[in-house]
């Protein structure tokens, strides 16, 4: 894969980006983004646990994401946050962050260097959640896109119908006296949960880890409801509440004190009825903070780039459509890094 | 179609059974009864039959949804489910039109002779003019595989519950097979025999495998023992000097038996029996293979009858002289059948399944593991005051079954499976040592947990050595015991063996693959149960 890159790049780009088996790589600025490895100067587009890795020296990311950042590679790390829009120049090149849309802190990355705009797109979604800064086009050149959704089967429903759904199935589970438990990543999806919810059914509570990401956003200046589950909490509280998990959670002996309870788990996977049933839950809700098939193609067609590099998914699917559908430069790039586990993605 | 494809996703949606009848109950309250009629028959999978080429719906699919035909399969290899990738890959309908279920069927019945473009345009026209759920459901319908995760069972109980009728009777208005268009529903779901449906079965009584120490089941002298037969558990039905013959799947199979046609005049009219059809010759059964192949046969030839022929193995009597005798005890029912078989010249085509003797369970425990020894696969039990019961229950009858065989393989080749499990490789070819060449021996898809799949589906993934089509060949790294029901001589296979049953009894991960076993071990197993 790799190597098929370099022979047909090989023309054109021995200057502003090449993949490495630590991650996007910039010669000219000498920087990587969303490094797998440790590195030396290191652009993360976001906190998500597959494009923030520990062990670099420095750190630079959009401003938002610089308490979560901290909170997930430690408190040591240098790290240096950017606002959208402004502009940094690093050996001549001029690199510049926007909003991705994905969660909040998530940017696109864009180096300009001689004339040349590259933009790495990180994960992103068009939809507004109503959290995160709203996902941005920005024209350039080259556009490296993740197609986790790549594929025309994803086609995600209106996330307020979505809501609905997850309000009537609460409100539905209370009525028989039980409790409702929301499984999504911590960061991100929790808070796009706690947001859609309807408070006036019953009270909200957040697992540890969802409670932790909570506490990091409240440092730079993001309020959410919801109160953290404790050893303590008396079992008597969890009445027709809802408790809003990590998918780690899912068969844990944690679960036990919330009995009876019904689980709804949300994820852009849940589209498929193959993924609803194999993970075993009482619902699956379709709620992505990814870019579906209709959204990658709209944000693909809005920057104008002749060369589409679709990584972080399904990329050769992704790739060939490019080619044959728009008539542009698509590029298969394969994502090195295996996900340990995949909470947090 | 509206509320029909409501009640699927209802049912799809939960894993509980009382979640599933109560779904089906409100279907069943607001549903009309010709709508009914069909939701029904297809539950309980009768499934009208496939009007249109798959190769058809999915050009036409694609080519609604703008899609090249290579990125409308990679939707459906990932997918896994034809219905469903069809459903999710079709643009937003353009109006709407409602049909009910029963019209809906009918509208795919009324095409089958019209030619493929006007096929593509009705079909297209349909599609374009309903919601995303209905299409899913509509596609079922055409594609024609209707698991809903339902059993029978379930419906008969929604039934039960919505007729406030017993389920042993709905049970029986179920059986066979029956058309939607031409039953009404209180015909079908009536208190009076069906004089008409003479040909019917009554419901199977199965037993549930025995898990815990039979010593808690009390004293041995309570139960009946016999043996359990590796045939096709079936009953034999004579009424009004007519004979047919019903398999445990509701298959009638009469006209595969012609040799138990004589029955029919010398058995009295409104005989029911219980028992196992087996190949049979001098006084014990032939290798269950041997039955298979004669099923297969579209034609029994003279000589077929001669080198198989068939008997049964009585094990229950369920009618008498016309009269439903289900809820006697066993003890009374096994006297009656005795009576039967040795009132009437039933000589060479009926026996009776013999009573094994045991003085205690122990003695019991040394015959069921030398079960094979004996040409049967473990033991039945039955207690003496067991009424004759419809659908697999606990508590008066258990199937005690013999130990499996095993043998430890090297998996070789995956493949991906299917509906729920689309998307993994689910899958698996194992293989044995002969010299230091692995030959495959076995195909199995069961066994594993869900964790197990999901590490080896990655596992595959990262160890493929080549692909084709859906399968990949791996590495072959990894030995996993596989234990079976049967083994064969045969010489269809590579391995010059066939198993029954084959699945996966454990990952080995113990075992290297060197110490996986040799394609001699196998062929020692033909002798062992032999
Ligand atoms: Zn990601
Ligand atoms: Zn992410």
């Amino acid at each position: 894969m790799l190597r098929n890159y370099f022979y047909t790049g090989l023309l054109y780009f021995i200057k502003m980006l090449e993949f490495s088996d630590r991650g996007i790589y910039c010669p000219q600025a000498d920087v990587y983004i969303d490094p797998w490895k440790p590195v030396g100067k290191a652009i993360i587009t976001h906190a998500h646990s597959d494009h923030a890795r520990p062990g670099s020296d420095v750190y630079l990311c959009q401003l938002h994401s610089t308490e979560l950042l901290k909170q997930r590679l430690g408190f040591g790390i240098k790290v240096e946050g950017l606002e959208y829009g402004k502009h940094i120049q690093i050996n001549g090149v001029d690199i510049s962050l926007f909003p991705a849309g994905h969660i909040i802190g998530s940017a696109q990355v864009r180096l300009e260097y001689k004339g040349e705009i590259w933009v790495v797109s990180g994960d992103y979604k068009l939809t507004d959640d109503g959290i995160s800064t709203p996902f941005e086009p920005v024209t350039c050149h080259h556009f490296i896109t993740e197609c986790t959704f790549g594929l025309p089967i994803y086609k995600f429903p209106d996330q307020q119908e979505v809501f609905d759904d997850m309000n009537r199935f609460w409100q539905d589970n209370a009525c028989e006296g039980m409790n409702t438990v929301f499984i999504g990543y911590s960061l991100g999806k929790a808070q796009r949960i706690v947001q859609g919810l309807n408070a006036g059914i019953g009270p909200v509570f957040l697992h540890g880890a969802i409670a932790n990401i909570h506490e990091a956003l409240a440092r730079q200046g993001f309020a959410f409801p919801g109160e953290r589950v404790q050893g303590d909490t008396p079992k008597e509280q969890f009445y027709k509440a809802v408790i809003i998990a990590p998918t780690s959670a899912l068969g844990s002996p944690w679960l036990k004190k919330f009995s009876p309870y019904r689980i709804g788990f949300c994820s852009g996977w849940m589209q498929l009825r193959g993924a609803r049933r194999r993970r075993g839950v009482d619902r699956g809700f379709i709620l992505s903070d990814h870019a579906d098939w209709d959204q990658l193609n709209a944000a693909v067609k809005a920057t104008g780039a002749q060369h589409i590099y679709a990584t972080h998914g399904y990329q050769h699917v992704y790739a060939h459509w490019v080619r044959e559908a728009y008539g542009l430069e698509g590029h298969e790039v394969q994502s090195f890094f295996q996900p340990v586990d995949s909470e947090d993605i | 179609m509206e509320d029909f494809s409501t009640l699927f996703t209802e049912i799809d949606q939960t894993t509980k059974t009382n979640a599933k009848v109560a779904a089906l109950v409100r279907y069943f309250e607001k549903a009309d009864s010709a709508d009914m009629l069909w939701a029904i028959a297809i539950l309980s999978g009768n499934t009208p039959k496939r009007s249109i080429k798959l190769g058809n719906l999915k050009a036409w699919a694609a080519e609604l949804a703008g899609l090249p035909m290579w990125l409308f399969e990679e939707c459906y290899y990932i997918v896994g489910d034809l219905a469903e990738t069809i459903a999710l890959c079709l643009p937003p309908p353009t109006g709407q039109i409602e049909l009910g279920l029963r019209e809906t069927i009918h509208l795919l019945k009324g095409i089958t002779a019209r030619t493929d473009e006007e096929k593509k345009i009705l079909i297209c026209r349909h599609w374009m003019h309903i919601g995303a759920l209905e299409r899913f459901v509509f596609n079922k319908l055409m594609t024609g595989n209707f698991r809903m995760g339902l059993s029978k069972q379930l419906v008969i109980r929604a039934l039960s519950i919505h007729f406030g009728m017993d389920e042993q009777m709905i049970a029986h208005s179920l059986m066979g097979k029956w058309d939607p268009d031409e039953e009404k529903l209180d015909r079908l779901f009536t208190e009076e025999p069906h004089t008409d449906r003479q040909y019917q079965p009554y419901p199977f009584y199965l037993a549930y495998p025995l898990e815990v120490d039979p010593s808690s089941l009390g004293d041995i002298h309570d139960w009946l023992v016999e043996k359990k037969y590796d045939g096709i558990r079936g009953q034999i039905i004579v009424r009004q000097h007519k004979l047919y013959i019903w398999s445990r799947g509701e298959e009638l199979l009469t006209d595969k038996f012609p040799e138990f046609e004589t029955l029919a005049s010398v058995l009295p009219d409104g005989t029911v029996l219980d028992g196992e059809i087996l190949p049979w010759k001098d006084g014990r059964p032939l290798p269950f293979q041997v039955m298979q192949t004669r099923i297969s046969r579209k034609r029994i030839s003279p000589k077929t009858l001669l080198d198989t022929p068939l008997a049964m193995l009585c094990y229950d009597l369920l009618e008498l002289g016309g009269k439903d005798i289900r809820i006697l005890e066993m003890r009374m029912r096994r006297k009656m059948l005795m009576d039967l078989l040795e009132t009437y010249p039933t000589t060479g085509l009926l026996h009776l399944s013999p009573q094994l003797h045991f003085d205690n369970w122990d003695d019991l425990a040394v015959f069921r593991a030398d079960a094979r020894l004996h040409d049967c696969e473990g033991v039945m039990l039955k207690k003496w005051d067991s009424p004759y019961e419809a659908g697999r229950r606990r508590g008066k009858w258990w199937k005690w079954k013999t130990q499996a065989l095993t043998i430890d393989g090297v998996l070789i080749y995956a493949q991906s499976g299917h509906g729920r499990r689309a998307n993994l490789f689910t899958d698996y070819t194992f293989a044995v040592w002969d010299g230091d060449v692995l030959v495959p021996f076995a195909k199995a898809y069961s066994g594993l947990t869900d964790k197990e799949i999901a590490e080896l589906d990655n596992w595959v993934k990262r160890h493929t050595v080549t692909k084709f089509g859906p399968v990949r060949s791996v590495h072959p790294l990894l030995v996993f015991e596989i234990a079976f029901e049967g083994i064969q001589r045969s010489s269809r296979h590579k391995s010059g063996v066939a198993l029954r049953f084959p699945r996966i009894l454990r990952w080995r991960r113990d075992k290297s693959v060197a110490e996986a076993n040799h394609i001699s071990d196998l062929r020692a197993l033909i002798h062992v149960q032999a």
